[in-house]
C-alpha cells in the first residue's frame, strides 16, 4: 500500500537517519543507563534490518509486532516512571525522548516523518547541553548538526545518489551560511538576568568541592578529584606558590570531630590595614552551587555583587550555579585589628570532656611559656620534631580524633592537623579558627594563568595574637614543607597514581604532552569565558563599553537590524554568485531585459532571447530595431563560436543607449 | 536576426526550406513536424510517429525518402512476423552449393517500420538493435547497413487490442517522438481538394543526395555549442532529476540526444550556433517518450510534461 512512500525512504536515506541519531545518542551515553541506548539500538537496528532484509515493521499489516509496539510503548513508559519515579525530569524525559524516537524510527513512512525525527534528534542534541557545555560536547555536537542536515539533505533529494560526502560538504555550507545569523543571534539576543524557565530540579546535581563543614576525611575525597575548581590571571605579578593561599569558608565551632561556621553576623568586615604586596587577578569559578566565591588571601576590593564578610570571606548573594568571573585584589599580609569579645570566645570554644591528653599538652605549654606566640612556636615544634606523617591514606583513628591523631597514628592530611592545632590553641588560651580553601595551582603557561583542582584543597588555621590580630599559621607547612611551596603532586609524588592515575597524568614527564594539555586547558578557558560565560551582565557590560544601553527593546532592535543586515548580506552574496556564473555580456543583457520590464514587458525566466525579441517586438514596434540588434548582439557574444571583447562592449554602448 | 555565418550554411538553409516546402505540399499543415522529421534525421537519430492510422505517417516517411532520394523499405509489423523477415535469411543455393545472405527489407537507407507495436516483442527487439548498431548480424555473419541509415517507426496509440507497446528502454532508441494528429480545417480542405497523395510522392524529384545528406550530417555536429548552452541543458537535466514532479529524470543518452536535434534545428534555422529557443524547439519531441510524471492520476499528455519542463526551467 506504500509502495511510492517506501520508495522516499531508500537505503541510503534510512542509513544517514540512523546514523546520525546514534550519533546524538552516543552523546547521551554517558548519562544515561545502558538499557536506555541499547533500546535505543535495537530499535534502529530493527529499521535497518527493514530496510536491507525485509525484516517487516510494526504496521497494521503484521497484527503481532503492531501489539508489539503499543506494548513497547507503554513499556518504556512503566520503565521510565520506576525507574524515575515519574516521567516528568531530565533524566526521565531525556530517557523516554530517546526511547520514543527509536520507535517513532519503525513508524516512520514519509518525507513528513522523516523531518519529523530529524527535528527530534535536533531537541535531543540540545537537552546533552544539560550535562555539560564543554567545548569538546559543543564540537561533538557539531558534527551531530552537520550530520543530521546531511540527513535532512539526502532526503530532499531522492532521486540522486550522491555521496557521503557531497551530503555533507553541502550541510556544511549550510551550517556555514548560517554562521553570521547564529553569532548575531548570540551576541545580540536579550539575556533575561535569571532563566526565563527554571530547570528541571535533577538538573544540578552535587558539585563536588569545599563544603562549609570539615570533618576528618573531607579533603581527602576532594584529592582524588581532578575537577577544576577555578582560574586564576594575575594582572599583576604572581604570587609565589607558598604565598598563595585561596580563601574558602571560615569554620569555628567544633563539637570534636566536626567542624562548622560559627554563627553568622551581618555585621560588615572589620578595619583592615593591608600591608605587603598587592595582587590584582581575575577567577573563573566553575559552579559550587555554593553562596560564597574564593579570594587570594587577604581579600581587600571584592567583586560587585558579593560584600565581605567578618571573617574575610567573600560572600555572593546567591548560590554559584554557573560559571563565573570576577576581579578582585589582595594583599599578601593584612592585619585585622579588631575582634569583638563574642568573636574571640566563640575562637575557644571547645567540646566539654573532649581530648583530655590534648588538652593536658597544651595546658602544659601554657604554664612554660606565657606569651600566644611562645605557645603557637611550640605546637609547630611539636609536629616538626614528633614523628608525624603527611599522607593521604591515614591509619584509621578509633576514639578521639584528636588524640588519636596527636598521640597515636600521627599520620594525617592537612584536616588533620588543622583541627588538632586549633584544638591545641584553644586548649592553650589561645583563639583559633580553622580555615578551609585551596593553597597553591598550577600554572598554565600557555594562557599565563593558574589552574586550581579539587585535589588543592587545604585547610590551615589562623590564631589570634592579640597586637598583630589574625595570623595565619599552617601547620601542614611544618609537617611537609613542599606542599605549601610545591604543590600537592610534589608532596605526595604518588597522587597520580593513587587516584586511578590516567595515562595523562603517567605521562607528565613527556614534555610535549604537558604542553598540549595547557593548551587545551587554555582554550578551554577561553572557550568558557567568551561562550559559556555570556550572561546578561556580561552583554551589558559589552555594550556598556561600546557606549550603547542594553535594554532588552534596545536589543531586540539590534538583533532585527542585524538579522536583516546578514540576511540581506547572504542574498546579496548569493546574487555575486550567481553573477560570477555569468559575465559582462549576461551583466547587459539582463539590463536590457529590465529595461524593457519597466516598459511592461518582462521576460519570462524562461523566454529565450529570440523569443522574447519576437513577443516585445510586436508590442513595441518603435523600437522594434533596437531589440532586434541587441538581441542578435547578444545572441551572437553568449552562445556564438566567436564571442570577442568587442562584442561584449558592442552590446553594453548599445544597451546603455537603448531607451525603449 | 538570423544570423548566417558560412556560405554552406546559407546553401544548407536554401536547400533544407525547399526539401520542408516540397514535403509540405503532400503533407499539407504539418510544418512544425516536417521540421522535426528532418531535424531528426538530420541528427543521425530515429524517428517514432505515434497517432491513429490514416493521419498520414506512411506518406511522410515515403515523402522523406523520396525527396532526400534515399532508398525506401517499407516493413508492415504484425503479431507473426519473425525477426527474419526484417534482416534477411541465409539460402542455400544448389548451383554454387554455398549459402548466400538475402538481405531483409532493413537494408535500406530509409526504413519504415509500420506500426511497430503490433509485433512481438521478440521481432521489435531486433529491429532496435538494429538500428542502434548501424548492423546485422545473422548467422554469426556481420553486415554493414547502408549510410545514411533511418527508421521511420509508427506506432498505433498503445491501448489497441492486440498491441505489444515498446517498453521504456526501447523507446529512448528513438531520438524522437512525434504526433502527427488530425489536420486543420484549411489543410483538410486542401487536403480533400487535391489530388491522390501516392501519385504525388511518385512525382518528387529527389533535391537532395545520400552523400550531400551525409555532408549535411557531418556540419550538424560542428553547430556551435556554447558554455552558456551547456548550462542551459544542463539544468534542464538536473531539473528532471530533482524536480519532485518528475518519475524518472532525463538520462545522458536523453541529454546528448537533446544537444544533437536543437544542433540539427539549428542548422534548419541557417545558425551557426545552438540557441536556447532551438532546445525548446526540439525538447517535447525528444523528451514526451523519455519523461514520466510521478502523479499518474493526472497523466498528462508528453507534450504538457515537456512544456513543464520548459517553464520550470529559467534559461541560465
Amino acid at each position: 500500500m506504500t509502495a511510492t512512500r517506501r520508495d522516499e525512504l531508500t537505503r541510503p536515506i534510512v542509513a544517514w537517519l540512523a546514523a546520525s541519531l546514534l550519533m546524538v545518542v552516543l552523546l547521551h551515553a554517558r548519562q544515561q543507563p545502558l538499557w536506555v541506548c541499547g533500546g535505543f539500538l535495537a530499535l534502529v537496528l530493527w529499521r535497518i534490518l527493514h530496510a536491507w532484509r525485509g525484516v517487516p515493521l510494526p504496521t497494521r499489516d503484521h497484527r503481532m509486532l503492531w501489539l508489539l509496539k503499543h506494548a513497547l510503548a507503554i513499556g518504556i513508559f512503566w520503565v521510565v516512571y520506576r525507574r524515575y519515579g515519574g516521567v516528568i525530569g531530565r533524566d526521565a524525559g531525556i530517557s523516554l525522548l530517546v526511547l520514543l524516537i527509536g520507535l517513532k524510527l519503525l513508524e516512520m513512512k514519509s518525507r513528513r516523518e522523516f523531518v519529523l525525527i530529524a527535528l527530534l534528534g535536533f531537541f535531543l542534541l540540545v537537552t546533552a547541553f544539560f550535562y555539560s557545555q564543554s567545548m569538546p560536547v559543543a564540537l561533538y555536537a557539531l558534527a551531530c548538526v552537520t550530520a543530521l542536515l546531511g540527513s535532512l539533505v539526502a532526503m530532499a533529494q531522492p532521486g540522486r545518489a550522491r555521496s557521503v560526502g557531497a551530503n555533507l560538504r553541502l550541510a556544511g555550507t549550510l551550517m556555514l551560511q548560517a554562521a553570521p545569523l547564529m553569532l548575531i543571534a548570540f551576541v545580540l539576543f536579550p539575556r533575561p538576568g535569571s532563566p526565563l524557565w527554571s530547570l528541571p530540579k535533577d538538573a544540578r546535581r552535587a558539585i563536588s568541592g569545599l563544603s562549609e563543614e570539615m570533618s576528618p576525611g573531607e579533603l581527602t575525597r576532594l584529592t582524588m578529584s581532578d575537577a577544576v575548581a577555578f582560574r586564576v590571571a594575575f594582572s599583576t605579578n604572581r604570587p609565589s606558590a607558598a604565598e598563595m593561599y585561596w580563601r574558602g569558608p571560615v569554620l569555628v565551632k567544633t563539637d570534636g570531630r566536626t567542624w562548622t561556621p560559627g554563627d553568622p553576623s551581618d555585621r560588615s568586615a572589620p578595619a583592615i590595614t593591608a600591608q605587603g604586596v598587592r595582587y590584582s587577578y581575575s577567577i573563573t569559578l566553575e559552579p559550587t552551587n555554593r553562596p560564597w566565591i574564593y579570594a587570594l588571601e587577604h581579600p581587600s576590593t571584592v567583586p560587585r555583587g558579593t560584600r565581605l564578610s567578618r571573617d574575610l570571606r567573600v560572600l555572593s548573594a546567591r548560590p554559584i550555579t554557573d560559571r563565573i568571573r570576577y576581579s578582585a585584589e589582595s594583599y599578601t599580609q593584612a592585619w585585622v585589628a579588631e575582634a569583638d569579645s563574642e568573636e574571640l570566645r566563640a575562637a575557644l570554644q571547645l567540646p566539654p570532656g573532649a581530648y583530655p591528653r590534648t588538652r593536658a599538652l597544651a595546658r602544659q605549654w601554657r604554664l612554660e611559656d606565657r606569651t600566644d606566640e611562645g605557645v603557637v612556636r611550640r605546637a609547630l615544634q611539636y609536629f616538626r620534631n614528633e614523628p608525624f606523617v603527611y599522607t593521604l591514606s591515614p591509619a584509621q583513628i578509633y576514639g578521639d580524633p584528636v588524640d588519636g591523631f596527636l598521640f597515636g597514628a600521627r599520620q594525617g592530611f592537612c584536616e588533620h592537623y588543622a583541627s588538632a592545632f586549633a584544638v591545641l590553641m584553644r586548649a592553650a588560651r589561645v583563639p583559633a579558627r580553622i580555615v578551609t580553601g585551596y593553597q597553591g595551582g598550577e600554572y598554565n603557561p600557555v594562557g599565563d594563568y593558574y589552574i586550581v583542582r579539587q585535589r588543592d584543597a587545604h585547610a590551615w588555621v589562623e590564631v589570634w595574637l592579640g597586637h598583630r590580630g589574625w595570623v595565619r599559621v599552617d601547620p601542614t607547612a611544618a609537617v611537609a614543607p613542599a606542599r605549601v611551596q610545591r604543590g600537592i603532586d610534589q608532596a605526595l609524588p604518588g597522587l597520580g597514581a593513587t587516584v586511578g592515575g590516567t595515562a595523562a597524568d603517567l605521562a607528565v614527564d613527556l614534555a610535549g604532552w604537558r604542553e598540549l594539555r595547557y593548551a587545551y586547558d587554555a582554550l578551554n578557558n577561553r572557550w568558557n569565558h567568551w561562550v559559556i560565560s555570556y550572561n546578561a551582565r556580561r552583554q551589558s557590560a559589552m555594550f556598556d563599553d561600546l557606549g550603547l544601553s542594553a535594554d532588552w527593546r534596545a536589543l531586540s532592535l539590534l538583533l532585527g537590524a542585524g538579522l536583516l543586515l546578514a540576511g540581506a548580506l547572504l542574498v546579496a552574496w548569493s546574487l555575486r554568485g550567481r553573477r560570477a556564473h555569468g559575465d559582462a555580456i549576461a551583466r547587459a543583457y539582463r539590463r536590457f531585459c529590465a529595461k524593457l520590464a519597466r516598459r511592461g514587458h518582462p521576460r519570462a525566466p524562461y523566454e529565450g532571447p529570440m523569443d522574447y525579441a519576437r513577443r516585445v517586438s510586436a508590442s513595441l514596434p518603435a523600437a522594434a530595431a533596437d531589440i532586434t540588434r541587441i538581441t542578435g548582439l547578444y545572441a551572437r557574444a553568449r552562445y556564438g563560436q566567436t564571442s570577442s571583447a568587442a562584442d561584449a562592449q558592442a552590446l553594453r554602448s548599445a544597451v546603455r543607449r537603448f531607451a525603449p | 536576426m538570423t544570423i548566417l555565418s558560412s556560405p554552406n550554411l546559407l546553401n544548407d538553409k536554401t536547400i533544407l526550406d525547399t526539401v520542408i516546402a516540397t514535403t509540405g505540399e503532400v503533407v499539407v499543415g504539418k510544418q512544425h513536424e516536417i521540421k522535426l522529421a528532418f531535424t531528426c534525421l538530420l541528427a543521425r537519430g530515429h524517428l517514432l510517429i505515434e497517432d491513429l492510422p490514416g493521419v498520414g505517417k506512411t506518406t511522410l516517411a515515403h515523402v522523406l525518402a523520396r525527396v532526400l532520394g534515399l532508398s525506401f523499405q517499407r516493413v508492415q509489423f504484425t503479431s507473426d512476423l519473425l525477426p527474419a523477415d526484417i534482416l534477411g535469411v541465409s539460402v542455400y543455393e544448389k548451383e554454387t552449393g554455398r549459402f548466400s545472405f538475402h538481405p531483409g527489407p532493413i537494408f535500406a537507407q530509409l526504413v519504415l517500420a509500420d506500426e511497430v507495436n503490433r509485433a512481438t516483442p521478440r521481432t521489435q527487439s531486433a529491429l532496435l538493435e538494429a538500428m542502434e548498431e548501424h548492423q546485422v548480424t545473422v548467422e554469426g555473419r556481420t553486415h554493414t547497413l547502408p549510410v545514411p541509415f533511418f527508421v521511420v517507426a509508427t506506432q498505433n496509440p498503445s491501448h489497441q487490442i492486440g498491441t505489444f507497446p515498446l517498453p521504456e528502454s526501447q523507446l529512448d532508441r528513438f531520438l524522437m517522438r512525434i504526433e502527427l494528429g488530425y489536420p486543420d480545417v484549411s489543410a483538410e480542405r486542401t487536403l480533400l481538394k487535391g489530388r491522390d497523395r501516392r501519385e504525388m510522392v511518385a512525382e518528387i524529384e529527389p533535391i537532395l543526395q545520400p552523400k550531400a545528406l551525409f555532408e549535411m550530417q557531418q556540419r550538424v555536429s560542428e553547430i556551435h555549442v556554447s558554455d552558456a548552452l551547456i548550462d542551459y541543458l544542463q539544468e534542464l537535466l538536473n531539473h528532471s532529476r530533482r524536480a519532485p514532479g518528475f518519475l524518472a529524470g532525463l538520462s545522458p543518452r536523453a541529454g546528448l540526444s537533446l544537444r544533437s536535434a536543437a544542433q540539427a534545428w539549428a542548422l534548419l534555422a541557417g545558425r551557426s550556433h545552438v540557441m536556447p529557443e532551438d532546445v525548446q524547439a526540439v525538447l517535447p519531441a525528444v523528451v514526451g517518450h523519455r519523461l514520466r510524471v510521478r502523479d499518474l492520476a493526472h497523466a498528462a499528455a508528453p507534450e504538457d510534461i515537456a512544456a513543464r519542463l520548459l517553464r520550470e526551467v529559467a534559461i541560465p
